[in-house]
């Protein structure tokens, strides 16, 4: 018995190539079916870890999820505005605690600006009821002074002090561009793993203030304020794109919520943030398991590539199969030897994938976190991925029957005759 | 060591559906007796070999392994019989081919704790065996498949002897060798089982060589039965 750990190892070595390249499929199958469910993971809480304490959110009428996507996500745009007025009332209602104001439809270098006021520092709350945090300076008191989010900081290499000239509309390569008002950087905010890392924060007479020469989208020609003239106009807005609302008790929200969207001076909607992501996350539910079915059917392909490897080479290997009967290996133990064969290789194949996937997380997690707004955790396997890794083992499990099974009956058939 | 090395008596053998290969009324080989049996291919020398190991068993008859009848025993049992008693030399390629021939040596103790006690020092004594058969340590360090054929022959004689089992089976060890080296390894395999006290039952075509054996058996004498093969 001894002996066939040692004979395994040997005779694995001596096949590196196609037990390598067996070994290797493993792990690649190991590490998409790992990478997707991490990315779903990840993607999942970090939705859901966007936006806590807000009861709910408020814009112009549209769909629930589209007012989701432009006033927490930062992603597409308003269809409309609502009105300062509207905000106002919707402010004094007594079950209301705190409105933040957000205004959007600028950028700086691809980033979103937001223009709000300090009540966005003190009461906006993401992950786990955590409060936004200055890792450098202080919030915008100035009508020229910005706050930027972590990444963009990280990104751009922005430092307190550094000029900023933020750009008219949405696009990366904007050519209108407000370069006449350029803004000073007086905060950076600590990261949090939300779209506020990437946004660029202005107070609301920031945005009215770079927008008072424009009209229709576009300079008017021959009217170029400059940011010392703008202080002579009155700034305080007008119309902002959303607002997030905070309730005294969670009770009220309907009540709320109902008043909002019966609002009588202007068609408004107010959504409760919560049941909209579980709405937004159903949509990508449907990708994300036909994504997870996907890397299963590549871990199929991979052990069926394993055990085409192994079955193949049982071929050439008769004849070690019979020396090995004549020394008195009995057909268990031939058996016993193919069987871990597909084992040792499915488990060092996913041992690899996992080191694969957190080369991977640590590799491209910053990038993607920059790009797309996906923070990939380097924590841990979680219960669910051993699970998985589990049902990978068994499938290995399974699997190594097939070589082990025809090397049993060949053993057993051949005795020790050789053939060639 | 006083039973015969092989009893036979009434045996009878056939392939499933084909007709009976072997029939055979009375053979024996006494304890550490080297006997020469001749076998022509087709003679059923094969399935000789397949029931002295224990891999098959007789339809009819007794077939007695140094006193102990292998119909007797479980197949488990048969398996560790054969890797403790016997020593096996097969025509060619006997070696696992990505082992070292000293580990292709030792191999046999590694399926028989029996052997590897009777061997003491495996490794030392793998490498007296080794020099025995004219083997030098440089040889034993390399793989069995950058060895000569006549190499892998002394190597897998030395597989053969390690451990001393009383009864050493060749079956065709010389037939990939030049007649000059068929003598010297047909010498030194008779000496070393001289040497630990085992039995040998040599089987060839090779009539040629047969003079080198104090006894003669030819198969296609003893054996009663008529469409053999194999």
């Amino acid at each position: 018995m001894t002996a066939t750990p040692w004979l395994v190892w040997k005779s694995l070595a001596n096949r590196r190539l196609s037990a390598g390249l067996a070994l290797l499929s493993i792990a690649l199958a190991v590490t998409l079916l790992l990478g997707v469910e991490r990315l779903r993971n990840d993607a999942r809480s970090g939705f859901a870890n966007t936006l806590s304490g807000t009861d709910l959110v408020v814009g112009a009428r549209s769909g629930p999820v589209q007012l989701l996507l432009y006033s927490v996500f930062r992603m597409g745009d308003a269809t409309n505005d609502i009105r300062w007025q509207s905000l106002e009332t919707i402010a004094a209602q007594p079950l209301v605690k705190w409105v933040i104001p957000l205004s959007l439809g600028d950028s700086y270098r691809g980033y979103r600006v937001l223009g709000t006021d300090l009540r966005y520092f003190e009461h906006y709350r993401y992950g786990d009821r955590q409060p936004l945090a200055f890792a450098d300076g202080k919030a915008f008191g100035e009508v020229f002074e910005a706050v930027l989010g972590a990444e963009v900081a990280d990104a751009l290499g922005h430092r307190i002090g550094d000029r900023i000239a933020l750009s008219h509309g949405t696009g990366r390569a904007s050519l209108n561009g407000h370069a006449d008002k350029p803004f000073t950087v007086v905060g950076i905010l600590a990261r949090t793993g939300t779209p506020v890392d990437r946004t660029v924060h202005v107070r609301l007479q920031a945005i009215e203030a770079i927008h008072l020469d424009w009209t229709g989208g576009a300079p008017i020609p021959g009217l170029g304020l400059s940011a010392e003239e703008t202080r002579k106009f009155d700034l305080s807005p007008k119309r902002v794109t959303a607002a997030l609302v905070g309730l005294k008790s969670r009770a009220g929200v309907f009540r709320v919520q109902r008043f909002i969207n019966e609002f009588r001076d202007e068609p408004l909607l107010a959504i409760l943030p919560g049941a909209t992501l579980q709405q937004l996350w159903g949509l990508f539910g449907i990708a994300e398991r036909a994504l997870l079915a996907i890397s299963g059917l590549v871990v199929a392909v991979g052990l069926a590539g394993l055990v085409a490897v192994l079955v193949a080479s049982l071929g050439e290997r008769r004849r070690e199969l019979a020396i090995l009967r004549s020394l008195g290996a009995g057909p268990r133990q031939i058996f016993l030897l193919l069987a871990s064969e597909s084992l040792v290789l499915a488990i060092a194949g996913s041992a690899l994938g996992v080191a694969m996937l957190y080369a991977l997380v640590a590799a491209l997690g910053p990038w993607l976190g920059a790009r797309y707004g996906l923070t990939l955790g380097l924590y841990g396997l979680q219960p669910r991925e051993w699970l998985l890794l589990a049902a990978v083992l068994a499938a290995a499990l399974a699997s190594s029957t097939v070589p082990a099974l025809r090397a049993y009956r060949m053993s057993v058939a051949d005795g020790m005759t050789i053939r060639i | 060591m006083a039973e015969d090395a092989l009893q036979v008596a009434d045996l009878r053998y056939r392939w499933p559906g084909q007709a009976p290969c072997l029939e055979i009324g009375r053979f024996s080989i006494a304890a550490g007796e080297h006997v020469f049996l001749h076998g022509p291919s087709g003679s059923g020398k094969s399935t000789l070999l397949a029931l002295v190991g224990g891999v098959v068993l007789p339809e009819r008859g007794t077939l007695q392994v140094l006193g102990t009848s292998l119909a007797s025993l479980r197949p488990a049992a048969r398996d560790r019989f054969r890797a403790d008693r016997l020593g096996i030399v097969f025509q060619l390629f006997n070696l696992l081919p990505y082992l070292s021939a000293l580990d292709n040596i030792t191999l046999a103790c590694r399926f028989s704790g029996a052997r590897r006690q009777r061997a003491g020092d495996v490794s030392a004594e793998a490498r007296r065996l080794a020099r025995r058969l004219d083997l030098d340590d440089g040889v034993l360090a390399r793989t069995a498949s950058s060895l000569s054929v006549g190499q892998q022959q002394r190597v897998a004689a030395a597989r053969a002897l390690i451990g001393s089992p009383a009864l050493i089976v060749a079956d065709e060890p010389t037939s990939a060798l030049d007649a000059q080296r068929q003598c010297g390894f047909i010498d030194l395999l008779m000496a070393e089982c001289a040497h630990a006290g085992s039995a040998l039952l040599f089987v060839s075509h090779d009539l040629r060589l047969a003079r080198r054996f104090a006894r003669t058996v030819s198969l296609d004498e003893i054996n009663r039965a008529g469409g053999a093969q194999g």
